[in-house]
């Protein structure tokens, strides 16, 4: 009788019983700067859901008297516009604040076009190899062979300068990357007993990638998605910078950025705010991905 | 590679016909007369049929022949190679800012790892990587050109300097002619820029040097070279170093490829007069001849550096040769 619940207990001790993904997520969980990446994340997140709730005025309201007021702190400054305005009158920390909500929609949807053609593509060269597997990472050399913000610069020059444009360009340029670690890891998964178990039983295709293979490559996949949000920000600012992204008057980083330049000698807030919002917003999603890594996938680890 | 290069033709051949409107009209403009159109039309072959204007496209591209440009109508060719140079003058000299410091920093960290220098060089290397370099561009700008006054805002070189243009990268040919006044002026055009697109790629390298020295410190022959009584100097330099560069030559080599496509954001906030700046401009102008020929261009040569450092990789590395 009471040999029973103390084989239990002690099965429960065991470190070797706990599921893996307990292991990592108390990894993560450890890993202070990862955490500190998740905060930054998950504050720019909050940022951009609750926009219209704490920007104190509208991002594109212009006003005529307050052009160019410096920050608070500033002798000139105010309170109404805390950050200062811009040469519009248009209050700079609202255009931040409704700021983080386009960059990081166009991150959601380039890495997000990229995640979902790339892994298809990567299941299919890896599980299917061959000829099919040999077409399809061509074109991805192919698409490698480009530096990848050339690329995203001459595909909105030819399909015309929009966010709509620049998140299809950014999301091209990331196929590969999930496209070759997905069939890195397909490859791998696939001389494995449980996909010969699958298959013998009768699974179609679609069922052994999907649901018996993929789940088990999603280490490597999430530290991706993390890492190209990153990445995918500080592009689409780069490419509002150049007048190719966002366009006039959305209040995008980069083309804040852009429209300061002329400003530098006058006006320097308004180039200093919208750049560190950049900054801080890439590096919480660097300093997660790497705490990420770390934890999920040891192999990837620089 | 050859079927990289046919690929990466077929993509820029064609991206210009998947764009909505005439081509003929695209390339030259809004403005252009009717003769002007049906010229070109003849010229490229745009009434053929796509496979035979592909064909013809390949045939003037192994001649070398990239087009005339649409508003200075000068050869695409002739563009480049006049630009080139001071593109290749600052991407190199940003790649030896980015590798001097990336390996001295990654090194110091891998033999003090877990130190205060090793956290604050590291926060600093994924800082460098998260950094938008245009923006830094900007910033550098305002604290040393205009608040400090120190260094030039833009250009390569000061109007009242002479120079004997030989190879059009500025400090070389200071250097060859002996012009000494015009070599510093040269350099203090060239810092800013450099040091601007160095950031990310000496980051890169600053990672890659620490994580490939803490693999090689940790291998058995390294324990033996201490054991020995060898300087803790000479363990690091001649033993680890050696092997550890081996990872960190193809970072650099591919980072040689990306400052390459960098260069368009660093070249068009210092106005500096490269093939970036030239892209730039031709995208805001929308001069297609331009952005064709230059993607071909720089396609080619990020190319060309990859398979150069795969052999390097090779040559450096026996045991790949080996496999």
């Amino acid at each position: 009788m009471s040999s029973k619940p103390m084989t239990t207990k002690t099965q429960r001790k065991n470190p070797e019983d706990r599921h893996p993904f307990l292991d990592q997520l108390s990894q993560l969980w450890r890993n202070k700067t990862a955490m500190a990446g998740m905060m930054i994340v998950s504050f720019f997140v909050l940022v951009a859901i609750f926009a219209p709730l704490l920007s104190p005025h509208s991002p594109n309201e212009t006003s005529l008297y307050d052009q160019l007021k410096p920050p608070m702190w500033h002798e000139n400054g105010s309170k109404k516009n805390v950050l200062g305005t811009d040469d519009l009158g248009r209050d700079i920390l609202s255009r931040l604040i409704y700021g983080a909500r386009v960059s990081l929609v166009v991150s959601v949807f380039s890495v997000g076009l990229a995640f979902v053609v790339g892994t298809i593509l990567g299941c299919l060269a890896g599980y299917y190899k061959g000829m099919l597997d040999s077409v399809i990472m061509r074109i991805m050399d192919i698409i490698l062979a480009f530096p990848y913000l050339l690329l995203a610069i001459v595909v909105v020059a030819y399909l015309g300068p929009n966010l709509r444009n620049a998140m299809l360009a950014i999301g091209i340029t990331y196929i590969p990357r999930f496209a070759r670690i997905v069939r890195g890891s397909v490859l791998e998964e696939c001389g494995k007993d449980y996909v010969t178990a699958a298959r013998s039983i009768g699974a179609r295709d679609f069922r052994i990638i999907f649901l018996a293979i993929l789940p088990n490559c999603l280490g490597p996949l999430i530290v991706q998605t993390t890492l190209s949000f990153a990445s995918a920000i500080l592009d689409a600012a780069a490419l509002s910078f150049l007048g190719l992204g966002a366009q006039p008057p959305t209040p995008e980083w980069g083309a804040m950025i852009a429209r300061s330049r002329a400003l530098i000698l006058r006006a320097s807030w308004v180039m200093t705010f919208p750049g560190i919002a950049i900054l801080l917003a890439v590096l919480g999603f660097n300093l997660f991905g790497d705490g990420l890594r770390d934890a999920l996938d040891p192999r990837l680890r620089d | 590679m050859i079927p990289t290069v046919l690929g990466m033709s077929i993509i820029v051949f064609f991206m210009l016909h998947l764009t909505p409107g005439d081509p003929a009209e695209l390339l030259l403009g809004e403005r252009a007369t009717e003769e002007a159109l049906h010229e070109i039309r003849e010229h490229l072959g745009l009434n053929e049929p796509l496979y035979i204007q592909y064909g013809m496209f390949l045939k003037r591209l192994m001649k070398g022949d990239l087009g005339e440009t649409i508003w200075t109508r000068q050869k695409v060719w002739v563009e480049v190679k006049q630009r080139f140079p001071a593109t290749i003058e600052l991407a190199v000299a940003a790649l030896c800012i980015a590798c001097f410091f990336g390996i001295v920093f990654g090194i110091i960290s891998a033999t003090k790892q877990y130190s205060i220098f090793d956290y604050v060089s590291m926060l600093g290397a994924l800082t460098g990587v998260s950094m938008p370099i245009f923006w830094l561009g900007l910033v550098f700008m305002l604290i040393f050109s205009v608040n400090l006054a120190w260094l030039p805002i833009s250009g390569r070189l000061s109007v009242d300097i002479e120079l004997e243009i030989i190879t059009n990268i500025y400090t070389l040919d200071a250097l060859l002619t002996r012009n000494w006044a015009a070599l510093k002026d040269a350099l203090w055009h060239l810092i800013m820029p450099a040091v601007t697109l160095s950031t990310i790629p000496m980051a890169i390298v600053a990672r890659m040097t620490r994580s490939a020295m803490l693999e090689v410190l940790r291998q058995d022959y390294i324990k033996t070279a201490k054991a020995k009584g060898l300087s803790q100097f000479k363990v690091v330099y001649k033993h680890g170093l050696r092997n550890a560069l081996i990872p960190v030559i193809t970072t650099i080599g591919i980072q040689f490829g990306v400052t390459l496509g960098g260069a368009i954001l660093t070249e068009s906030i210092f106005a500096w007069p490269g093939v970036g700046k030239w892209m730039y401009d031709a995208v805001s102008q929308r001069d297609y001849m331009v952005i064709q020929g230059g993607t071909l261009f720089i396609a080619s040569l990020f190319i060309l550096i990859n398979l150069c450092v795969d052999i390097l990789y090779a040559v450096i590395n026996p045991r790949i040769s080996v496999q």
